[in-house]
């Protein structure tokens, strides 16, 4: 790729970019979120065409006017939203849009096709089973499988690790390593410096559409991709600050709801950070959903301060002083379609309004405290949340709990997708909060961050508690996994 | 091509928040042109420019007037004859009706031994041959109005006459905006205007004395008609929030039921027992706008207030943008949803009381297919099926191109057929338009 230019209405989110993928090299591409790697990969991938510059496959140039074009010119992306249809099974899905024959589907021919792949990639996926009920992990080999059955002689996987647990992350890595030995070339967006260090051959820093930095992996340093990513220095990933805990403030006894949380039982004292980790579908979402109120207990109960609470709906949580940032960003903390400002505004509403009245300009002036206060980058107010970039929006779902001023505030991977500047800022918030002798309850899948910016770790597998580590600081990450997989 | 039009919606504020006021204007204008020809006035303005114009010709004239008997015509005469007593001419005789009534009375004052100064007469009666037997008359005595050029779709009375008929549709539209905001649809609201219908013309009849009922009788009916309504969208959004059926089902189910219910209870008989003072909502006029008009304005902006400057608009815009965002935000959705569908039956039901009076029956059969024609305006207006997107007062404006677009091809003499394929290939078009718009506004 070379010279590479792509504006949006306002934005101009690529100016002038140089990649260069060899053939069997793992290529890492970092940068905080807006700084335009997706929009990179998404012209690999054909569903964006560059203003300027021109991308060539083995010298030759091509025109990736199509998500067709790019895979016939041998490029598979595999986005961070998987492109699989839920119902069709695994091998339909491979197939999908490729039927040979004259309109009717060679069954099994294309099971056939669909086994020896998954052989391929050495990891056996029932391909009878609707996608819809394989796990994530299974969802991305269903994807690999459909990019090698296309001939693609570049992968491109966004995010490939974000949702998926350690094992598999494993597991990713020798497949990548293995397509790496086939002279496929494979390009890894993460966020995560660690796997980075542990598959890329080559590190590409992408900032504000440009260049930051690229250079062999094996001498780069961590300080300097961060750097490279924020444009400054950053001393320390965790900026943890440890503070006197003092009385229980949440206290949660036996919650149960079906197999998903058996039995939860956990205390939160003032200004502590609880944090909850887990391999994924642990429980610890559903935990936290049941404590909002989003989803129903079957038994159980909560108290806050001493106080038994009759929780029901996210109302009476919210009533009471607890809220929830929902690991789902755009599917469960924002109205992606309206404004930033009525965003902020909806559960505060009550504070804004007089007789059913809002009064807008109350509500603003509240809201522009938070815009300086976490620096959220809007042109205005009025801004749609889904214009924004993760981090930014991150912020805006911080804004609204913080609004309330509520005395629990539960964090469901507050920094998933979100930038390395970004990350800093929310640790220093959650800092901020349990120094106000807020209670905090902190899950994560990130067992750095998990280490790193908690007081007390409690770790979950298939609905129970199975562990916990009263001081974090002597925690490490082998001991908790041991732990998730009890 | 394509990207250049999606990014031109997507990015102009002004397209993308006035676009269909743009298309409102262009077709006024369009129909404007296409209906451009000489009007002839008559009327009061008209009798007493007439006037004008003899009195300044001749000093104390004796005139006849000739117009025919038809009510504009009437106020055309008693105009031109009070101006013209009034400023000492003498009226020899009005005529009020054909050209031998004409003929009649120029003879009977010539008899008497008058001279005729003028005629006042307007450019149908001018035309009329029966002067020019009268040597000592004449055409060229005919004094008649001066004539312009001035669209026929433009005169006060079309337009008038438009809103008029739009009013309903409006009203009706503004709950089903409401509704389609939160990602829903009512198809019931059509069944509902017929319920309304004949629930107040059977509360009239049979309970406060049909013809006779007073003022009070004519609220107390209504309002009860309207809550029936309300009550039938308030049961659409118990069905669609306790037991989670999709919208559509629901309200068809109570489209079916609400037609059913009022072919039954009026025994599939138009009722038109009604009161006098009933008609004062759907055929009164306040300084000379009718009154469906002014409700019909005044609940939008009542409508627009409640959608942009309240509690419950914001909560609706967020239901219908992600409900579940909404709910872990704190949002009543159950009672917003329940809230909101009771709004559009009742707002269905005041449509329906509205036709009553104007069409001075109530009826089983009105309300047939409205529910087609709100929703019509509405995703005309802007609105966006898929919820969380669409204001107030851009379903008035889509209300209003529908109607202008009508009116505009009946005034044409476009065939009833054809209007309807035009009427479908608005409605895609708009449907495109918003198409169009989504596609820029994701990235």
């Amino acid at each position: 790729m070379q010279g590479i230019e792509k504006s949006f209405p306002g934005v101009k989110a690529l100016r002038g970019v140089d990649l260069t993928l060899r053939s069997g090299e793992v290529l890492a591409l970092l940068g905080e979120n807006g700084a335009g790697k997706s929009t990179l990969i998404k012209m690999l991938g054909g569903a964006h065409q560059p203003d300027q510059g021109s991308i060539r496959i083995c010298g030759q140039p091509v025109n990736l006017s199509s998500p067709i074009s790019a895979i016939s010119a041998g490029i598979g992306v595999i986005y961070q939203e998987f492109n699989l249809v839920p119902r069709l099974s695994a091998w339909e899905n491979i197939f999908l849009g490729r039927e040979r024959s004259s309109g009717f589907v060679e069954r099994n021919t294309e099971r056939r096709r669909a086994k020896e792949l998954f052989e391929q990639i050495g990891v056996p996926v029932p391909v009878d089973t609707p996608c819809g009920e394989l796990s994530i992990a299974q969802q991305q080999l269903v994807e690999i499988a459909k990019a090698l059955s296309q001939d693609a002689r570049l992968i491109v996987m966004d995010e490939p690790s974000a949702a998926i647990t350690p094992q598999e992350v494993e597991r990713l890595f020798h497949i990548i390593r293995d397509l790496k030995s086939r002279g496929i070339g494979v390009i890894y967006i993460s966020h995560r410096l660690d796997e980075i260090f542990n598959i890329s051959d080559r590190v590409v820093v992408l900032r504000d559409g440009q260049l930051a930095g690229e250079g062999e992996t094996r001498s780069l340093t961590r300080q300097q991709m961060i750097e490279w990513m924020v444009g400054r220095e950053i001393q320390n990933e965790f900026p943890k600050i440890r503070h006197t805990r003092n009385q229980i403030r949440l206290s949660v006894r036996n919650l149960n709801r079906g197999s998903m949380v058996r039995d939860v039982s956990f205390d939160i004292r003032a200004g502590e950070v609880l944090g909850m980790t887990g391999l994924i579908g642990a429980g610890r979402t559903e935990t936290a959903r049941l404590v909002f109120g989003a989803d129903r207990f079957e038994s159980g109960q909560i108290a806050l301060d001493g106080r038994p609470l009759q929780i029901r709906s996210p109302r009476d949580a919210i009533r009471n002083g607890i809220c929830l940032l929902t690991e789902d960003r755009k599917g469960q903390g924002l109205i992606l379609t309206s404004s930033v400002r009525e965003n902020f505004g909806l559960p505060n509403i009550k504070d804004f309004a007089r007789f059913g009245f809002v009064n807008q300009t109350k509500e603003r002036l509240a809201f522009s405290k938070y815009v300086d206060q976490l620096q959220i980058k809007i042109p205005n107010q009025e801004q749609l949340a889904r214009n924004l970039s993760g981090g930014n929006q991150q912020k805006v779902v911080l804004a609204k709990w913080l609004e309330r001023n509520a005395e629990v505030l539960i964090f469901d991977e507050p920094t998933r997708g979100i930038d390395v500047g970004a990350k800093y800022e929310i640790y220093l918030l959650i800092n901020e909060l349990a120094k106000q002798g807020k209670a905090i309850l902190m899950i994560s899948s990130e067992l750095p961050e998990v280490i790193g910016m908690s007081d007390r770790i409690l770790v979950m597998h298939e609905g129970k508690i199975t562990g916990e580590i009263e001081d974090a600081t002597t925690a490490t990450q082998e001991q908790i996994m041991e732990m998730a997989v009890a | 091509m394509n990207n250049a039009i999606t990014r031109f919606l997507g990015t102009n504020p002004l397209v993308r928040d006035y676009g269909m006021s743009f298309v409102l204007l262009l077709l006024v204008v369009l129909f404007s042109a296409l209906t451009l020809k000489q009007q002839h006035p008559t009327g009061a303005d008209a009798g007493r420019q007439v006037a004008d114009l003899i009195l300044e010709r001749n000093n104390k004239p004796r005139v006849v007037v000739v117009t025919r008997n038809t009510p504009e015509d009437i106020e055309f005469s008693n105009a031109a004859v009070k101006r013209l007593e009034e400023n000492g001419a003498r009226v020899l005789a009005t005529v009020r009706g054909a050209a031998p009534d004409a003929k009649q009375a120029i003879e009977a004052a010539l008899k008497s031994g008058e001279a005729i100064d003028a005629i006042a007469a307007n450019d149908v009666t001018a035309k009329w041959t029966v002067y020019d037997r009268f040597p000592e008359v004449g055409s060229g005595k005919c004094v008649v109005p001066r004539s312009y050029t001035w669209p026929d779709f433009l005169k006060v009375s079309n337009l008038l006459g438009v809103a008029n008929q739009t009013a309903i549709y409006a009203i009706i539209a503004i709950g089903m905006t409401m509704v389609i905001i939160t990602s829903g649809i009512d198809l019931s609201v059509g069944s509902l205007v017929a319920l309304a219908s004949v629930c107040v013309s059977i509360l009239l009849r049979d309970w406060f004395g049909g013809l006779s009922a007073g003022v009070a009788a004519v609220l107390i009916a209504s309002t009860a008609s309207i809550a029936v309504c309300a009550a039938a969208g308030a049961f659409n959004g118990f069905m669609i929030t306790a037991f989670r059926i999709p919208p559509f089902i629901v309200t068809l189910g109570m489209m079916m039921m609400a037609s059913g219910l009022s072919f039954k209870l009026s025994m599939g008989q138009s009722i038109p027992e009604l009161p006098s003072s009933f008609f004062w909502l759907g055929r009164g006029h306040i300084f000379g706008v009718p009154n469906p008009i002014l409700l019909m304005l005044a609940l939008y902006v009542i409508a627009h207030v409640v959608m942009s400057r309240m509690v419950l608009g914001r909560y609706i815009y967020a239901i219908g943008g992600n409900e579940e965002a909404a709910r872990l935000s704190g949002v009543p959705v159950k009672r917003v949803q329940l809230a909101v569908y009771t709004i559009c039956g009742a707002l269905a039901g005041l449509g329906g009381i509205v036709l009553t009076s104007q069409l001075s029956a109530g009826d089983p059969k009105f309300g047939l297919m409205y529910e087609l024609e709100v929703i019509a305006a509405v995703v005309v207006g802007g609105t966006s099926l898929m919820g969380g997107q669409g204001k107030i007062f851009g379903t008035l404006i889509g209300a209003f191109i529908i109607a202008v677009i009508k009116n505009g091809m009946n005034l044409t003499d476009v065939d009833p057929f054809n209007q309807k394929i035009v009427l479908g290939a608005v409605l895609m078009i708009a449907v495109l338009l918003d198409t169009l718009r989504r596609k820029k506004g994701h990235r």
